[in-house]
């Protein structure tokens, strides 16, 4: 299992490196159109071919790979501090506020996250640029993902309250915000940590959704969910087309090999 | 020599047999809403009007000019006030009635009760007098209007004429014999259609028509692949092209049809926009500067593969009669559309536009989510205007929001459509032209016209509406054509082939850029064994 585990970290951050090392390569346009050369086979040129309006589609996805990866990470850590702060105080402080706060996860948990966030992206105005329309979107995945780590961690908290330790620092008269932030945040670590390393793959997976829908960031940006658009007439698809996909498959299973299951760590 | 004889008859006999029989199989993609032909106003519900109902005359989907049908002759007098129709004899409906003049005036009087809200009925509508129908003889029949009624004859080809004994009975080559909703009509052969073939045998030949209810557009690509259809009334050019590859022919390019691509600036006055935004709409030069700096060929080349052309305006070539020919797109050239735009005050820094203002110029185009082709357009488009230093952002929104961003908020910049002429005559698009009307995109329901073109085509629209004499009202519709290309309140990009496909057993088939496409004259088509060759 570790074998695998190093050999994800491994190809996880090749990825990464190579795909920000693209962004130097002088010349190398994600969204110059060749317009002379669409649909293009893979050649010397285009390693990858060209798509539909001759953009090149290894660059296409290098950049796709890139933004995807890091801000889904991104997201990730937002929706794990929300997480840390909203089921911390709920495990910690109990009463009526952790019952709302159970009311307010199982609500979102329930509700059709998907249909959200294209509700959600129609409200933003039309002359966002691309940059914005990205951001917003891993924003919103970030807003509407707190809920299912936010559940452990509440439940993480509620343990550590009655533990010993807990109680030997609340007999010697620490107070609350100094056990919560000394005590049993160190001892959430690895908690948190598997909750970042599951979120990541989840908000890939839903930017692709949504790219698919085409709900994700504007032209000419790409990310994976946006080349992913090339499969929607699965009868029409070249085989390199399928490069996207398994960019995703090979960076959701890296993550999840990556993903420290360790309940006996917690 | 008598044995000879006899085999030649028989295969002659055989060969004429086989002319006869078989069921033409294609898809509607969703379920008919309506079976009453005076009702229909989606293109299900037409396709079954086309193929069971019988009408007065018939634009032929080809030549473009009127053929007789259930009328062998008309005419039109008192300036457009009164048309009067000759009908055929020995016509009978499916049921063996009759045919005679109290039906047409039965249909035409159901046809114009207000209580029905016929979409149909709008067109005949030229004043508030109801229309007075007369049937002097079991074969004549004459129809008055309160006002002229411009190109009045063409109305008729979409006004199925009814029975006033059976509501069931039709006059149409087919008749509704069984409908499962959510999978099938089927259409059976009406055995006393009147039409016969040059041989004098009755029409149609086909025996069946079963229309399957399929909505997925990929999976009634799979069935005409699998042969389990025999056409696809209106393909993609991506798929077109596929299909031409894998077999030639399996499908038909009909050449330029009705369906057209545009954008268009928000000029609407009660637009939440910038005032510098709306000056830059507003401007001539400006629209024209953006229309040159599109490449329109690249987006014909490229994103309809060569099975669309250069628009020059709201007519297409499709339309032989109305299309003012003396209109050219306007061509690609970036040096002209700098240049206009520095006329208008724009100056360009460091690779970026800006007004003599100095607000940078960027605005975005809106168009609706999931279609592939608008989209790439855009994203054409915006590189095209990337060369002139204008930044465009693409907002692709479901389609209730962008219908209510247009016709309710107004809140966009500009926009990216289609426009499908389903009618051949000008005054058809009077709700687009007019100033006041409610689907002038660019400036929908002025209290006055805004401009003094706009005033003008308000004017010439009018003119020709009530004008009877074809070759005025065409002079007056190439002005308003011209003032278009002038202004460029809309920027046509592409007008788009009629793409079809088409299977080789499918016989006499006449590809139109008119709908119903492929089967225009169902009651000629056949099927048959053997392939029909290159289309």
């Amino acid at each position: 299992m570790k074998r695998y585990r190093t050999t994800a970290w491994i190809v996880l951050a090749v990825i990464l490196v190579l795909s920000l090392a693209a962004s130097f390569v002088p010349g190398w346009s994600y969204k110059e159109q060749h317009r002379e050369f669409i649909n293009a086979s893979p050649s010397l040129h285009f390693l990858l071919g060209t798509d539909a309006l001759g953009r090149d589609r290894l660059a296409r996805l290098v950049c796709a790979t890139r933004i995807s990866l890091l801000l889904a990470a991104a997201a990730a850590m937002g929706a794990l501090i929300l997480a840390a702060i909203v089921g911390g105080m709920a495990g910690y402080l109990g009463g009526g506020f952790d019952r709302a706060t159970v009311r307010a996860i199982d609500l979102m948990l329930s509700l059709p996250w998907l249909f959200l966030l294209i509700a959600a992206r129609a409200l933003l105005p039309l002359d966002a640029s691309p940059e914005t329309s990205l951001l917003v979107t891993y924003f919103l995945l970030a807003l509407l993902g707190w809920a299912a780590p936010a559940r452990v961690v509440r439940a993480g908290v509620r343990g550590f309250r009655q533990s010993d330790f807990v109680l030997q620092a609340r007999a010697l008269g620490c107070p609350e915000t100094r056990v919560l932030v000394r005590h049993i945040l160190p001892n959430l670590r690895p908690i948190l940590l598997a909750q970042f390393w599951t979120s990541i793959p989840i908000f890939i997976l839903a930017e692709a959704n949504l790219g698919f829908l085409g709900l994700s960031a504007s032209e000419p940006f790409p990310t994976w969910g946006n080349l992913l658009r090339d499969l929607q007439s699965p009868l029409m698809v070249r085989p390199e087309a399928f490069a996207p996909v398994a960019a995703v498959v090979l960076a959701v299973l890296c993550f999840k090999f990556i993903t420290p299951w360790g309940g006996s760590q917690v | 020599m008598i044995r000879r004889a006899l085999v030649l008859t028989l295969l002659f006999t055989a060969s004429a047999l086989a002319q006869f029989g078989g069921e033409l199989r294609f898809c509607l993609r969703a379920d008919p809403k309506t079976f009453d032909p005076l009702m229909v106003d989606d293109d299900n519900s037409e396709a079954v009007r086309y193929l069971t109902n019988g009408v007065l005359l018939r634009v032929n989907r080809v030549t473009q000019e009127f053929t007789p049908e259930l009328a062998t002759s008309w005419k039109v007098d008192q300036q457009g006030r009164r048309i009067t129709f000759q009908l055929r004899h020995d016509v009978t409906f499916s049921d063996g009635t009759p045919f005679s003049s109290a039906d047409v005036a039965y249909t035409f009087t159901r046809l114009m009760d207000p209580k029905l809200h016929s979409p149909e009925a709008d067109p005949f509508r030229s004043s508030s007098d109801v229309p007075q129908v007369t049937t002097p003889a079991p074969d004549k029949v004459s129809i008055t209007f309160g006002a002229p009624v411009s190109g009045v004859e063409r109305l008729f080809d979409g006004v199925a004429i009814l029975s006033a004994r059976s509501p069931k009975a039709v006059l149409g080559p087919f008749l509704v014999a069984d409908y499962k909703p959510g999978v099938e009509v089927l259409l059976a052969r009406n055995p006393r259609y009147w039409k016969t073939d040059a041989a004098g045998r009755r029409l149609p030949y086909l025996d069946k028509i079963h229309l399957q209810i399929q909505g997925n557009r990929d999976i009634e690509l799979v069935k005409f692949r699998r042969g389990e259809i025999d056409l696809i009334n209106s393909l993609d050019a991506e798929v077109f092209d596929q299909l031409a590859h894998q077999a030639p022919t399996s499908v038909a390019d009909a050449g330029p049809s009705l369906e057209s691509e545009m954008m268009w600036f928000n000029q609407a006055a009660k637009a939440p926009l910038a005032e510098y935004k709306k000056a830059w709409f507003a401007s001539q030069q400006f629209r024209r500067a953006i229309s040159e700096a599109i490449h329109r060929e690249d987006i014909a080349r490229i994103v309809y593969k060569g099975h669309a052309r250069p628009s020059a305006g709201p007519i297409s070539s499709a339309n032989k009669f109305w299309v003012n020919t003396s209109l050219e797109p306007h061509p690609y050239n970036v040096a002209s559309a700098t240049h206009r735009l520095e006329q208008e005050g724009f100056v360009r820094r460091h690779g970026v536009l800006y007004d003599r203002e100095g607000h940078a110029v960027e605005f975005s185009l809106v168009t609706n989510a999931g279609n592939r082709s608008r989209e790439q357009m855009a994203a054409m488009i915006q590189q095209d205007l990337a060369a002139i230093g204008i930044r465009m952002t693409i907002a692709t929104l479901d389609f209730p929001s962008l219908i209510e961003r247009m016709t309710q908020t107004y809140q966009y910049d500009a926009c990216l459509l289609g426009l499908t002429n389903v009618d051949l005559d000008p005054s058809a698009q009077m709700n687009v032209w007019l100033s006041s009307a409610s689907n002038h995109q660019w400036n929908p329901s002025e209290p006055a016209p805004a401009t003094a073109w706009e005033g003008e085509i308000d004017r010439l629209m009018r003119a020709q509406a009530s004008e009877t004499s074809a070759a005025k009202r065409k002079q007056l519709f190439d002005r308003v054509q011209q003032i278009v290309w002038d202004e460029e309140p809309f920027l046509y990009l592409v007008d788009k082939n009629s793409l079809m496909a088409l299977s080789p057993v499918l016989h006499n088939v006449a590809p139109s850029a008119i709908q119903p496409r492929a089967y225009w004259n169902i009651e000629m088509l056949r099927k048959s064994t053997e392939s029909s060759g290159v289309r």
